[in-house]
């Protein structure tokens, strides 16, 4: 039954247990992903206000553009990296296949560890070049945005070692493929975000 | 297809069943302990706030009289006050406590989707208590800036607790947020994926329409407090200027530059007026159950009922600048916030119908719950009602800083919300605990606590309308304020000590009737819904015994003709129920042999 269908149903006229309801559920999809699903939405809202506060900041006239720091371009790349070896491991696992599955979900994360210590290091050659987090608007929502964004890619991290020590422990594809495709659907999204985010940083 | 309900496989019963003492009833992942625990706190806190309100009425009606009370300590008990009550009771205890309790019970699941995030919820939650009381032991005490926090006077050295308190409010604000987006995942996750057979989204009660939409907005409006708190936080240790402008304090120019304080509020109020609908909306369910089960009637236009509470939602988002009208802001602005705030105001309407239309022709049974619901009909249209008045851009403006605003909005989302916790509270208490509460008791409490929240606001829309302002420690000289508003801050002081000491009979109802209250049975108001129909009272861990429930029908048929009680419940199949000549039911309706 459609969402409108539902949402127009007379109850006190239908009596019965009432087929085709999705009983199950109001989505054909595990609660998992469900949640997750509602917890991108948050994040989006999260990044999405911190990107209306930039904009009204920008306004004003204090405002100087960011340095353009090229190291990004390069931590852009492991995160891409990153993406992909999830997306490749969510594709092996919906097959059911063991080959390469440890290798590209291990590695999707090294990656992801590995962007976030690019992140760092560019951070440092921030503060040494003397943008510091106080020096202008625009430096400060850098520090504030890649810090959040960070954040929010540790608590992916934490989840995915999680199932990386179930994976390494022997566990089938087929009951990890829930696990590493709520992972790869929430590396994409940070991918998106961070793309999002580097192309408003080094336009503006 | 096979139903084959999630909660009732296997790994899940065992995964969180407990084992000891301390996971039973400590770190529990029953949502019914949960949901006490997130109650108990959460009226805890809510008594600490009472407290403040107090000494806050004892300064005004008695100015110069305490020396406990200080300008600085009037203003940090405004602000605890306030925050409190919004956020760590109102929210917590409607959607933690009473979320917990009734979604997996109503929806007939055994627990929530995710337990161990349930847990974690509450306790994170207590964490954030925690870390706010705390500021009241900091040097310079918790912060007095007012609830709302504007920068940069939160900041300033001439407001108490700008250096610590703040940063530790700023910080439980964002504890709890985590907390609560724990819980609400939880909460609307297994509303859309856990319930039972036969249970469609438009057979849930209406209190799970509430709490499940409130739930959506709390996700949504809450990141803005998040961002906001991150940010000025980062103002306040870091050093930035993301709202904290050029400022020169005690003839100091701070570090700050540039950063605008209007930003600040407009992610403030984004996250703000939801908050107002996360709070009514899950008290708008509770009511209406209560209304119904106590009426013996079904709920009047319960699907007007839905549409309402999801076009509140949907509106609460785009009203948020109605609250900053006195910010400078740009007419046309201010005309569309007018305009979509008076729009608000149809479908809270509508419900305000449907309540009093539920109630028309009922078989009112005058319980102390019903007491409650039907005062909560007064109440929140006063308040309403006077929301109207300052929803409007020239009315607000001379009303904005005066008591007419501290009438209306304690009227219509503090007394409102808590006349509805109260009815909700002796509602489900014989549920919860298998015993009634004392009737007697639970009267003198409504009639203390209705009558005396009435001595206290209605005289403050005079006090506003006379031009008192808000927010002052005390009057001083002021020649427009005739001295006879004096005579009534005093009154409404002693009608404020009168309510906080009439709750002590609330406590000592609840707590007197868990060993001597009479037992309840398990559906003691002859409720249809399906938390009354558990095979154990109170319902034991895992809810339903060997099998779960199947829904055959809405949670309001009352009063139905021919049936053998005056109820049917909603996990009654239609086999029982009485026929349709029996009943004066239309058969050209009845499509469920399509469906069974």
């Amino acid at each position: 039954m459609s969402l409108y269908k539902q949402l127009t149903d007379k109850p006190w006229e239908r009596k019965g247990i009432l087929g085709g309801l999705n009983p199950e559920g109001a989505f054909e999809s595990p609660p998992e992903r469900v949640a997750l699903g509602f917890f991108l939405v948050i994040a989006s809202v999260i990044f999405s206000l911190l990107g209306v506060s930039y904009v009204i900041r920008m306004s004003l006239p204090d405002w100087e553009p960011l340095a353009d720091p090229s190291q990004l371009w390069l931590n852009t790349g492991l995160l891409f990296i990153s993406s992909v070896l999830f997306q490749w491991a969510r594709n092996t696992a919906k097959a059911g296949k063991q080959k390469n599955l440890i290798t590209a979900f291990v590695g999707g994360g090294v990656f992801a560890l590995l962007f976030i210590m690019g992140q760092m290091l560019t951070w440092d050659s921030l503060q040494e070049a003397g943008y510091l987090v106080t020096s202008n608007p625009a430096n400060s929502f850098f520090y504030l945005l890649t810090g959040l964004h960070i954040a929010h890619l540790l608590g992916g991290l934490w989840v995915w070692s999680k199932a990386s020590i179930r994976l390494l422990s022997g566990s089938k594809p087929e009951d990890m493929s829930l696990s590493i495709e709520l992972c790869t659907l929430y590396w994409h999204f940070l991918l998106i975000i961070w793309l999002v985010m580097f192309a408003i940083l080094s336009n503006t | 297809m096979a139903y084959v309900p999630l909660a009732d496989q296997d790994s899940e019963m065992e995964m969180h069943h407990p084992h000891s003492w301390v996971t039973k009833y400590v770190w529990s992942q029953d949502h019914k302990v949960i949901a006490i625990q997130y109650g108990g706190l959460a009226i805890a806190v809510g008594v600490v706030a009472l407290v403040l309100s107090l000494l806050m009425r004892m300064q005004l009606g008695f100015p110069e009289t305490f020396d406990l009370i200080d300008p600085s300590s009037y203003y940090q008990s405004v602000t605890m006050h306030g925050m409190i009550m919004v956020v760590y009771m109102l929210t917590a205890l409607l959607l933690g406590g009473f979320g917990n309790y009734l979604i997996p019970l109503m929806c007939g699941a055994r627990d929530m989707v995710f337990p161990f995030l349930n847990m974690l919820s509450v306790w994170v939650y207590a964490l954030s208590v925690i870390i706010l009381m705390a500021s009241f032991f900091v040097d310079g005490g918790p912060t007095g800036g007012g609830w709302t926090l504007y920068p940069p006077q939160t900041a300033m050295a001439g407001t108490p607790g700008h250096d610590m308190g703040i940063v530790l409010m700023l910080l439980s604000l964002a504890v709890f947020i985590v907390a609560f987006t724990m819980g609400g995942l939880n909460y609307v996750t297994t509303i859309l994926q856990y319930r039972c057979r036969g249970l469609t989204m438009m057979r849930l009660p209406l209190t799970v329409w509430g709490i499940f939409i409130a739930t959506i907005l709390g996700l949504f409006a809450f990141p803005a407090l998040l961002v906001s708190a991150i940010m000025m936080l980062f103002d306040m240790l870091l050093g930035t200027s993301f709202f904290m402008p050029a400022v020169i304090e005690s003839g100091t120019p701070l570090d700050h530059n540039g950063g605008s304080p209007i930003l600040f509020q407009h992610l403030f109020w984004f996250f703000g007026h939801p908050e107002v609908y996360i709070v009514a909306l899950p008290a708008f369910g509770l009511v209406s159950d209560v209304l119904s089960t106590h009426a013996r009637k079904n709920i009047f236009g319960y699907r007007m009922m839905v549409w309402a509470i999801i076009a509140i939602g949907g509106l609460s988002f785009i009203v948020w600048a109605h609250h900053m009208y006195v910010s400078g802001m740009n007419p046309y602005f201010g005309f569309f916030f007018a305009t979509t705030t008076l729009i608000i105001a149809v479908p809270t309407a509508l419900k305000v119908y449907n309540w009093v239309l539920t109630l028309w022709e009922g078989d009112i049974r005058l319980n102390a719950p019903m007491y409650f619901a039907i005062g909560f009909i007064f109440t929140f249209i006063h308040g309403g009602l006077t929301g109207l008045f300052l929803g409007n851009v020239v009315i607000d403006l001379p009303l904005s800083d005066t008591y007419f605003v501290v009438a209306h909005f304690h009227m219509v989302m503090g007394v409102s919300p808590v006349l509805v916790i109260f009815a909700a509270l002796y509602h489900w208490y014989p549920k919860v605990t298998g015993r009634m509460f004392h009737e007697g008791m639970a009267k003198a409490h409504f009639w203390c606590t209705f009558l005396g929240t009435y001595a206290i606001y209605l005289p403050m829309h005079y006090l506003g309308f006379l031009g008192v302002p808000r927010r002052y420690y005390a009057m001083g000289s002021t020649d427009f304020i005739p001295e006879t508003a004096q005579d009534l801050n005093v009154t409404i002081t002693y009608a404020a000590l009168f309510v906080g000491a009439a709750q002590l009979l609330f406590f000592i109802n609840i707590f007197w009737s868990l060993r001597n209250g009479e037992k309840s049975g398990p559906n003691p108001w002859g409720s249809a819904s399906l938390e009354w129909q558990t095979p154990d009272t109170p319902p034991v861990h895992g809810n339903w015994g060997d099998e779960l429930p199947t829904v055959y029908r809405w949670a309001y048929d009352y009063s139905v003709p021919g049936a053998h009680e005056d109820f049917i419940p909603q996990n009654v199949p239609e086999s029982v129920e009485p026929t349709a000549d029996e009943q004066h039911f239309d058969p050209s309706h009845d499509t469920s042999k399509a469906d069974v």
